[in-house]
């Protein structure tokens, strides 16, 4: 309510201009780019790092951040955003979508293509990314695959490369047709560009949560695990049929992850992301009747989690992505089955990975950046190298100890449904630095 | 009326939302009670004024005859003031929201609510924001409670020590509302639950639960003290699951012929309205082992004994 109430001037960007000359005193900086870490200092001049090397004299009119005891990380990145804008404003918009990002200490997102209109051209296209120039977040607009998301006609793939585009996809559907998806891969075969592919199978009946003994107990209706996988097993096939590279979104389920784990050990051009929902949580949640427990796919059984851990360890898993999904309270404060899927991430990305990854010894910290940092920008062809003098500043400073409770009001994002109000996470971010801009929290 | 009505005994429970999480005392006075209603109703004038100035609003969003006749009948054999709304569960998708169309209702002073509602844990959004007592007359797949009170009055009748006896729910499991709530209530009478039917009718896990499956009817049909036939919805199934109303008779349909290899004790039930020559044949509905008619008049007798327990809360629900 009170966001409604404030809109517009909770619609304002939350960063400010970097000044001239910013130094970050002795933080642990961690490079996951190299996999080094050292206890430092970091220059910025204008934007872009000037200077790495210890005890850095302060010059005059140079502000200093007193880094002792935080980590400063290349920025963020969330590779599954839905932010909403244009056709959903009320739930997302660019700027308080970028607001949440930034408190999330993420510095570059990639946005999803279900909006209304649909990104499938490049008209659109170049608008969106035209109105999102300038904030401090990067936003990498995402193009569709096909036409209006249907299935059936490709985009127009040269064009939209030409224009920036870095991947495609038709994420909120799984592309039924085979021979859409052999021709999609094929075709951005020749930009080297990569298919986000969000594995469904639509044939089966239409559920709200997984199949299992929680929906049995509660009598729910049900998307079997293999609804996911078989989309999974079929794409895998047609990547290594047309040599195509493919990118698995939101992997939920521990058949999934097994195919992953066979088709990349034989070389295939294959990666995938699982959502910190999916590696936190298990469907037992519903049995609250909760619609921040919605999502597609929906929360899996902790068979499913324990799965989940282990291939991310094992580098199975290569990108953290939130698949973050604003619904406003109205449409998800209502019986379960008519909630819409989705639930809020970018805030709580980081610190549901050091609260149930890091601090539960499944990853090292090194290990957890890795799949927020220089993972997801691999995967989409972008510059990982981030903490090198001479490139803008792009970096996260946080805490990783202090512990906060997460409290759905108190988020920067226009909507309210997030799948951890209540819990109290370990890992706070601090400041968000990009583009000459600099997020505080 | 007899001590259990004169000395007014509290539920723990306080809305009656599903069978899951209720203690066996809870049902024990609650079939205690019902007896008592049903002694009521075998007199000429059947009347109680026990809800006299309580309100009772059924607010039914799917079609249900039987269910919402038999609450009616308790809540006016109680003397409450009734008031009934009937909407579909889709008019809620599109207009006014449950949560607004109740709260509308129970500005209007109302004190209990008896719902029907497709979506599992409706009822649970309606507790969190009305102060109205909650009673759940069915939600999606997920609980009936008051029907498996009924059946559980409707067996002990018969037989009293349930401990260790094999209650058979033969049919659709995974789409049915009367199953979940049975399983939770019979468990707690030390019953062994089977379950019986095709494989595509059965949930997934339901073994977790400590629920013995079978696909075979007829040891189901040797093995059982009860069977509990769910009714077969006609027109949701025939598909990929489902080949035809014909084969679903013929191999779990029950016929006497079926049942001649039954203890001879065994006790027949049915939560209506019955698909005769699908589930259930005519001479088994009609046979000396059923106890269908007693369904009905225990569910009219253990709906008022739940109302009038309930009503103990009445402006405290929270
Ligand atoms: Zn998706």
């Amino acid at each position: 309510m009170k966001k409604m109430i404030n809109n517009i001037s909770l619609c304002e960007p939350l960063y400010k201009t970097l000044p001239k000359k910013l130094l970050i005193k002795n933080g642990t900086v961690i490079d996951t780019y190299s996999e080094k870490e050292s206890v430092t200092d970091i220059l910025v001049s204008g934007g872009k790092i000037e200077k790495i090397a210890k005890n850095i004299k302060t010059e005059k009119g140079c502000e200093v951040i007193d880094a002792t005891g935080l980590f400063v990380s290349p920025g963020f990145f969330d590779m599954h955003v839905h932010l909403r804008e244009p056709g959903y404003e009320q739930s997302e918009n660019f700027v308080s979508g970028t607001n949440a990002a930034m408190s999330g200490g993420v510095t570059s997102l990639a946005a999803m293509a279900n909006t209304t209109p649909c990104i499938d051209n490049k008209f659109v296209f170049n608008d969106i990314q035209s109105r999102v120039k300038g904030l401090l977040v990067n936003v990498h607009q995402i193009p569709a695959v096909t036409i209006k998301r249907e299935g059936k006609v490709i985009v127009e793939m040269t064009e939209l490369v030409e224009a920036g585009a870095l991947a495609f996809t038709d994420d909120g559907n799984g592309i039924q047709s085979s021979e859409t998806m052999k021709g999609a891969l094929e075709y951005a075969k020749m930009f080297g560009t990569p298919i986000l592919v969000h594995p469904e199978d639509h044939s089966f009946v239409e559920g709200v949560m997984n199949e299992s003994l929680s929906s049995t107990e509660l009598g729910m209706s049900y998307i079997p695990a293999i609804s996911e996988s078989i989309n999974v097993a079929r794409d895998i096939e047609i990547a290594r049929y047309v040599d195509g590279t493919v990118h698995f979104q939101h992997v939920s389920v521990k058949e999934s992850v097994e195919l992953i784990r066979k088709a990349k050990k034989e070389g295939l051009k294959i990666s995938c992301e699982v959502t910190p929902h999916h590696f936190s949580l298990t469907d037992d949640k519903v049995r609250t009747f909760s619609t921040d427990y919605k999502m597609n796919p929906p929360l899996r059984t902790q068979e499913d989690v324990d799965s989940i851990h282990k291939a991310l360890k094992d580098g199975t898993i290569d990108v953290i992505a939130t698949d973050h999904a604003p619904h406003p309270s109205e449409k998800k404060n209502v019986e379960f089955d008519f909630a819409p899927f989705g639930v809020l991430g970018l805030e709580t990305m980081f610190s549901a990975g050091i609260t149930y990854l890091v601090r539960k010894k499944k990853l090292n910290l090194m290990e957890f950046l890795k799949k927020i940092t220089v993972n997801p920008r691999k995967v989409l062809n972008l510059e990982a190298d981030l903490i090198k003098k001479g490139r803008i500043a792009e970096l996260t400073i946080f805490d990783k100890d202090k512990k906060w409770k997460i409290d759905r009001r108190q988020l920067k994002s226009l909507s309210l449904n997030t799948c951890f109000h209540d819990e109290t996470h370990y890992g706070k971010v601090l400041y968000t630095i990009n583009n000459g801009k600099i997020y505080k929290a | 009326m007899d001590d259990t009505l004169k000395g007014k005994k509290l539920l723990k429970t306080k809305h009656l939302l599903g069978i899951k999480g209720m203690c066996r005392e809870d049902l024990d006075l609650i079939l205690q009670t019902s007896e008592s209603f049903k002694q009521i109703l075998e007199t000429p004038n059947k009347k109680v004024a026990a809800l006299k100035g309580v309100t009772v609003v059924n607010m039914f969003f799917e079609n249900s005859t039987r269910t919402k006749i038999s609450f009616e009948m308790a809540e006016k054999r109680l003397s409450a003031d009734v008031v009934n709304f009937a909407a579909s569960s889709s008019s809620l998708k599109k207009g006014e929201t449950l949560i607004d169309t109740a709260k509308n209702i129970e500005a209007m002073k109302i004190d209990m609510v008896v719902m029907r509602h497709s979506t599992p844990g409706a009822h649970k959004m309606l507790m969190d924001n009305l102060d109205s007592i909650i009673i759940n007359a069915g939600d999606g797949a997920h609980e009936h409670p008051t029907q498996a009170i009924l059946d559980l009055m409707s067996i002990v009748e018969k037989k009293p020590n349930l401990k260790g006896k094999r209650v058979t729910l033969v049919g659709d499991i995974v789409h049915s509302r009367v199953a979940m709530s049975n399983i939770h209530a019979l468990k707690l009478y030390g019953a062994k639950v089977q379950v019986c039917g095709p494989s595509t009718l059965i949930p997934k896990d339901i073994e977790k639960m400590g629920v013995e499956v079978t696909y075979d009817l007829d040891e189901a049909i040797r093995n059982s003290d009860v069977m509990n036939i769910l009714r077969i919805q006609l027109e949701r199934h025939v598909g990929a699951s489902f080949p035809s109303l014909r084969e679903y008779h013929n191999y779990w349909g029950i016929t006497n012929e079926k049942l001649a290899r039954a203890k001879n004790d065994i006790l027949i039930l049915h939560p209506g309205p019955m698909n005769r020559g699908v589930e259930i044949d005519d001479d088994v509905a009609d046979g000396d082992h059923q106890v269908i008619l007693d369904q009905v008049l225990n569910g009219v007798a253990s709906r008022m004994a739940i109302l009038y327990l309930l009503s103990a809360n009445i402006g405290g629900a929270k």
